[in-house]
């Protein structure tokens, strides 16, 4: 009978062994980085939305034609009620190389190999099967990795308490909605909580020309508010290329070469755009 | 008879100063804790209103906090070098100065993992590393490692200072100092057992505590080489880093040798020789670091991509130039003259050497850190970064806490190892033919 029975010490012996071995196989998963999967291959078996953004910068000339700040910008601020000094979509003016410039609409490019996702030490930013890099700014504890990670410079950060509207305060933050925290990291989160309606993104529909479209690479179709394209074709046809393809983060935000001649804009045409302003008042607690 | 005398009077130089305390020793204690009140002051203004009382923003988001965690986890490599290494390649001269090593190490140790908190925006989260840790993040392995370094090192600073902790409990009369060194003596006798249980435990930790240091400052240069930007994005951070670590490491023994020997009057144990030792292990790392810096900067200019080329000009011609060639100068040139020309290789010479080695390791820091975040990615202007009070403050708390930590140490245990000094002391009265078989480094005597 005796050799039948379990002692404390073998069963203590036995737990450990076991719960090392059953601790084993996820901590092996973690380990090893997600494989994005391949575009329209096994993921539009799933059904899955894969989510990216098109900016035709033939259209875009810095609203510096209309003479107001970059209207991406202003939507955006106004939408997600942006801390002073943070532009989540910043409009740079970019110099080519024959001369002259153009205008780049800048969001986070929501990276499918997005380093900032990598080197996060408590997964509070992470990315979505849809393919949106989020941050959950209830979890960040602020130590700015992921900005050092970031080779756009496109997180911000929170360095003091915020200064929001008074509307702000009544909305819940969420990573799909995020309101600005004092001591985590922000960005642009290509509007999660509108796209998952069928909305489109601040940015998008508050572009007065029509230069940026928001679409679906498994559907292959993308939209700026007034007409439909087919996203591939669209893509090939006008020359779409991704800032720092080299860096091999896999951008999720396609640029068609330009500097908005649709309206009438010469590379060098010095007209430099204007600032972007902010609801709140008061000295500007963020930025460079 | 003469053994007792040397026996003697090893005890009362090196217990003086812990039953007799000068003036001039509250002085001290009180300046120091001056300080560091004043960075406490500072830090609950930063809790207050957050990290926008610091220079840093957007651009350049990491400032003196970084630049301070891997200078002082970069002296704490000090112990390892002198305990562990020298220790396992037997080199005899290295027992009076073990204790002073292992000491800075942790205390350097303690001061540098606190830097990383006085950065964080949300210290109150700090859980979250360990609730939701991720082992792909450099940060967690920095986590890891550093806390495996401080514990092992807090086991190879205590145990061999169990048979001095028994010798204090054996000379004090009844009361609560008393009862704690019967506490931490583990019931010490000196039997022949023990004797042998205590080199055993000793000899593992020296030779585990190796890896796991070489492990610390490599995963700290991986914070930085892990991301794609211009002077980080380096494969040869990790040895880069470690050379660098026990670069000023030996700096800092050769800083604090010198100041105990003085104030202790330790001129009988710690000679010009250990200068001399050490001064040459010092030029050894230091041409090392030179041979680094050269590799580094010379394959990254000879290409010159784009954003390294802005961080050069930045770095050599640039803002950041007198830092850039303070560190190169003041820090690897003029050190290392200073220790191979013989007029200057005596104690004042070596010690002002290290001094420089130190200041410009910290420069150093400051110049692998900011310089590369001023580096614009995107299509603007070079970032900006003036540390503010607040951060100066905490920089100052920071080394007075250092030598606050290290100024009570040496009140509550003896500087020098008592029982492994002495034993040494006997062995030299050993035979010369036995003395040999030790490596040459342990042949001299005093």
């Amino acid at each position: 009978m005796k050799g039948n029975r379990l002692n404390r010490r073998d069963f203590l012996k036995w737990s450990a062994v076991g719960g090392v071995a059953l601790a084993i196989p996820p901590s092996l998963g973690a380990l090893v980085r997600k494989q994005p999967a391949r575009q329209g291959e096994s993921l539009s078996k799933t059904k899955l939305r894969q989510w990216v953004m098109v900016i035709d910068l033939k259209k875009c000339d810095g609203c510096v034609t209309i003479d107001k700040p970059p209207q991406c910008t202003e939507a955006c601020i106004k939408g997600h009620y942006v801390p002073e000094g943070q532009q989540w979509i910043e409009v740079y003016q970019h110099e080519l190389p024959g001369g002259g410039t153009y205008f780049m609409p800048t969001p986070c490019y929501n990276c499918e190999n997005a380093p900032c996702v990598n080197v996060c030490p408590v997964g509070a930013t992470y990315q979505t099967p849809e393919g949106i890099v989020l941050i959950d700014n209830n979890r960040c504890i602020g130590c700015r990795l992921c900005m050092a990670a970031c080779p756009y410079q496109r997180r911000f950060f929170n360095w003091g308490q915020p200064k929001l509207p008074p509307e702000a305060h009544f909305v819940k933050s969420s990573p799909e909605f995020p309101i600005a925290k004092k001591g985590t990291v922000i960005k642009c989160m290509f509007c999660a909580h509108h796209v998952v309606n069928g909305e489109l993104p601040h940015c998008v529909s508050g572009c007065p020309m029509k230069a940026l479209y928001f679409g679906d690479l498994n559907e292959d179709v993308a939209t700026n508010g007034v007409e439909v394209v087919q996203l591939s074709q669209f893509l090939a046809e006008n020359n779409a290329y991704r800032y720092k393809e080299n860096l091999g983060t896999q951008p999720r935000v396609y640029y068609l070469p330009g500097h908005g001649e649709v309206f009438g804009r010469k590379a060098t045409d010095p007209a430099k755009r204007q600032e972007s302003s902010w609801p709140t008042e008061g000295e500007s607690s963020n930025g460079r | 008879m003469a053994a007792s005398d040397y026996r003697e009077r090893l005890e009362a130089t090196l217990f003086r100063p812990l039953f007799h305390t000068t003036k001039g020793y509250y002085a001290l204690v009180l300046f120091l804790s001056a300080v560091v009140a004043w960075g406490v002051y500072a830090y609950t203004v930063q809790l207050r209103q957050g990290l926008i009382v610091t220079g840093m923003r957007d651009v350049v988001m990491w400032g003196v906090y970084i630049t301070n965690f891997v200078f002082f986890i970069g002296i704490s490599h000090a112990g390892t070098l002198i305990s562990a290494i020298l220790r396992v390649t037997h080199a005899g001269w290295r027992t009076p100065i073990t204790r002073m090593a292992e000491a800075i190490t942790v205390v350097a140790l303690l001061v540098g993992a606190s830097q990383i908190f006085l950065d964080m925006g949300r210290i109150d989260r700090i859980l979250n590393v360990i609730r939701y840790g991720r082992f792909q993040s450099p940060l967690v392995w920095d986590v890891v490692s550093i806390t495996t370094y401080l514990t092992g090192s807090l086991i190879y600073l205590y145990i061999p200072m169990i048979p001095d902790i028994a010798l204090m409990r054996d000379r004090l009369g009844a009361g609560l100092k008393k009862g704690i060194y019967t506490i931490m003596a583990l019931g010490w006798t000196g039997t022949e057992n023990q004797k042998h249980r205590l080199e055993k435990a000793i000899g593992v930790m020296a030779i585990v505590i190796i890896p796991v240091a070489v492990s610390v400052h490599t995963v700290v240069s991986w914070v930085f080489a892990m991301t794609l930007r211009p002077g980080w994005n380096s494969t040869l951070f990790g040895p880069y880093f470690v050379v660098g670590a026990i670069f000023s490491g030996i700096a800092s023994i050769i800083i604090v040798m010198a100041i105990f020997r003085k104030l202790y009057h330790l001129e009988e144990y710690i000679t010009i020789q250990h200068f001399k030792y050490l001064g040459y292990l010092l030029l050894v790392l230091n041409l090392a670091y030179i041979y680094f810096t050269v590799s580094e900067y010379l394959t990254v200019g000879y290409k010159l991509q784009v954003e390294e080329k802005a961080l050069l000009t930045l770095l050599l011609v640039g803002k950041m130039a007198p830092w850039f060639w303070f560190f190169v100068v003041g820090g690897m040139v003029l050190p290392a003259i200073l220790i191979v020309h013989p007029k200057t290789r005596n104690i004042k010479g070596l010690v002002f050497a290290s001094i420089l080695v130190n200041v410009g390791m910290w420069v150093k820091r400051f110049v692998i850190v900011v310089p590369t975040l001023e580096t614009p990615l995107m299509p603007f202007d070079y970032g900006v970064y003036h540390p503010t009070w607040v951060e100066w403050s905490l920089t100052a708390a920071s080394f007075a806490a250092f030598t606050l930590a290290f100024t009570l140490f040496a009140k509550l245990f003896p500087i020098i190892s008592v029982w492994e000094v002495a034993e040494g002391a006997k062995e030299e009265a050993v035979p010369v033919a036995q003395v040999s078989e030790q490596p040459a480094l342990g042949t001299w005597s005093t």
